[in-house]
């Protein structure tokens, strides 16, 4: 009891730690400008703020679209007990997204200003948009766990009748900004790395961000089971573990048949910085793709956790590697985030883990979404569906 | 037509008159220390480097179709009918992916003001408009930089070439570069020696992310029909099931 509550308080010191110094960090973005908390110069203006916090702050919140497509239109009702925290972990990190936008801008007061000063030739104005209206839309995914909380069943019907059409837009808008994200490395083909620079960019992207989204569906459930002291829905992590897999392999395979095709296979060779960040991502990936494609690993919750936070590294290191360390050459110059930007950062990560936890206690969260009249009777023979459906499921 | 500058990189002593004359021009304060700085920044539109015995002017290429107009998300930056890339700061947020497109990195950044802008040279939009040369070109003693139709520029510079082959290296920068830029430059050296990018592409780059952002109502349309089409089918499915069960 008493090893519990000291790593309780241990979590709880640097969580205030983490917010005394992002605290002070914003003062300093706001008396000082973004010179005085940043390491951004004019031939490196995008650092760490956009590199992490925006470009896999998206993609780690890519689990949302990933799930509801699954359950919603592929119709696949097992996976339908993890649906709400992803949606809730989506709907978090995009707010979390537009949060840390706030600070990077140069001028956060005219965050609105796409909306009505259009410009369609611009990768940033489709993102722009997209960001806007898939947050609205996860809004409304989300909407249910509270007016289930309140007991508002009028609202919720109302809800449900527009949530088909909801939910295609939700995946359409998500495949159109997790790419366009890649697209807007496509500007800088003499700055960005030439292992990194491909004309798919957009596709990368897009395969990563539903891996990771996967991979951070895993995350999720293990960090709740164990917060809430919940039955990890092991079989059916098991079963996304095994299209984890697949998809990993497809990925560097089709990662390793573009630099082929591109004719960039030999800068492998150079004994570069870049190579051995490269090389640090294909390891990331192919470790727990070699390990999730064994029966044995993806049975064990603890082994199925490590593999997925493995992918979560893989994908924040090809992020890195595009938007910070491949641009560093370049550009002529040498970047490391200042210490303003790390503690904004992990400020920002510490807030998503702790609202999550607030959220999950007090709404609905963790149960499948059902009228409360139905849902006592229901859910005992859903459960035996789903118990059912799980064993033939898995091997 | 449009404008452009030429800058004759063996015709330039390093006076840098024509950056007294840009600071001027946008009342930027100017003095030795600022002169000492040889590159551009919020504070310094443009600048003469010294390398070796030769000098190189930066300044905002103009190019004829500029990455950072077609990133910018609220269309700060525009490619006006004149020549110049003009820069409305009040429609600016600051999301600096001009700095980041820029292939010659020219756009700076005010990093340290609380409501910061982008700066960079606009070719002196408003005295063109008014039929006057660029203040730098005004200011220049030796004819290193002048201004004038791009075309017109474009053959200056073969004449001078064709006239002096010994004298020049045999090409001109900004002809192709990005697709071709406003501003030329000509030099005795090849230009990476006077601190040029040579790396830039030959071809217009907005074409590089229009290829796949003009993919989007596509997206949109198949997208819709495709998902809602599996949505039915899937839903479908488990209709028939649960009436045969019935």
């Amino acid at each position: 009891m008493n090893r519990l509550l000291a790593r309780f308080t241990v979590w709880r010191g640097i969580f205030a730690v983490l917010m005394l110094a992002a605290a002070y960090s914003t003062y300093l973005r706001v008396r000082y400008g973004l010179g005085g908390a940043t390491n951004l110069n004019d031939q490196f203006p995008w650092g760490l703020w956009i590199g992490f916090d925006i470009l896999c702050g998206v993609g780690l919140a890519a689990g949302g679209f990933t799930l509801v497509a699954v359950v919603h239109i592929f119709n696949v009702e097992r996976y339908r007990p993890i649906l709400r925290p992803a949606i809730l972990t989506a709907f978090l990190g995009y707010l979390l997204v537009v949060l840390a936008l706030l600070f990077d801008l140069g001028r956060p007061d005219r965050i609105w200003h796409p909306i009505v000063m259009w410009n369609p030739h611009s990768v940033m104005f489709e993102v722009a948009w997209c960001v806007t209206l898939y947050t609205t839309v996860l809004f409304l995914e989300f909407l249910p766990m509270v007016l289930e909380r309140f007991g508002l069943h009028k609202p919720l019907g109302w809800l449900k009748l527009i949530s088909v059409p909801l939910m295609i837009a939700g995946v359409i808008l998500s495949t159109l900004h997790q790419s366009s994200l890649g697209t807007v490395y496509l500007i800088v083909p003499e700055k960005l790395y030439g292992l990194w620079y491909t004309p798919l960019l957009p596709v990368f992207f897009y395969i990563s961000a539903i891996t990771v989204g996967l991979a951070m569906t895993i995350f999720e459930s293990w960090h709740s089971s164990r917060a809430f002291g919940r039955q990890l829905e092991l079989p059916l992590l098991a079963g996304m573990a095994r299209v984890l897999a697949v998809l990993l392999l497809v990925s560097l395979f089709v990662r390793f048949l573009d630099l082929l095709h591109r004719g960039a296979l030999p800068l492998l060779l150079r004994n570069r910085t870049e190579t051995w960040l490269f090389g640090l991502e294909v390891l990331l990936t192919a470790v727990p793709m070699a390990l999730l494609f064994r029966a044995g690993v993806r049975r064990r919750a603890a082994a199925l956790y490590a593999c997925a936070v493995m992918v979560v590294f893989s994908f924040i290191t090809n992020r890195l590697n595009v938007s910070v360390t491949g641009m560093e050459a370049g550009s002529g110059t040498h970047y490391i985030p200042k210490w303003t930007e790390i503690a904004v950062t992990l400020a920002i990560v510490a807030a998503g883990f702790a609202i999550f936890r607030v959220l999950a206690q007090h709404f609905p969260v963790f149960e499948a979404e059902q009228p409360a009249a139905e849902r006592v009777e229901e859910s005992v023979e859903e459960f035996a569906l789903v118990g059912n459906r799980t064993r033939t499921g898995v091997d | 037509m449009s404008k452009g500058i030429l800058y004759d990189s063996t015709l330039c002593v390093g006076c840098r008159l024509c950056e007294g004359a840009c600071a001027e021009r946008w009342r930027l304060p100017y003095n030795d220390k600022v002169a000492a700085e040889e590159r551009l920044s919020a504070h310094k539109l443009t600048a003469i480097e010294t390398h070796g015995e030769r000098y190189s002017r930066r300044l905002c290429m103009h190019c004829v179709e500029p990455a950072c107009a077609s990133v910018c998300p609220v269309g700060a930056l525009q490619k006006t009918s004149l020549g110049p890339v003009v820069y409305d700061a009040s429609k600016c947020m600051g999301c600096r992916y001009c700095m980041l497109a820029c292939p010659f990195q020219v756009p700076t950044y005010e990093w340290n003001q609380r409501l910061p802008k982008v700066r960079k040279c606009d070719m002196c939009y408003d005295r063109q408009r008014a039929g006057k040369p660029t203040a730098c070109s005004e200011a220049c003693p030796t004819g290193a930089t002048i201004c004038g139709e791009r075309e017109a520029l474009v053959a200056e510079a073969r004449r001078r070439m064709a006239e002096k082959p010994d004298q020049y290296y045999p090409r001109i920068y900004g002809l192709r570069e990005a697709g071709g830029t406003s501003v030329l430059y000509l030099s005795a050296v090849p230009f990476e020696q006077i601190g040029l990018r040579t790396r830039v592409p030959q071809e217009p780059l907005p074409a590089l992310t229009w290829r796949v952002l003009h993919l989007v109502p596509d997206v949109v349309s198949v997208g819709s029909v495709l998902l809602g089409g599996i949505w039915w089918i899937t839903n479908r499915r488990d209709e028939v099931a649960r009436k045969e069960k019935a």
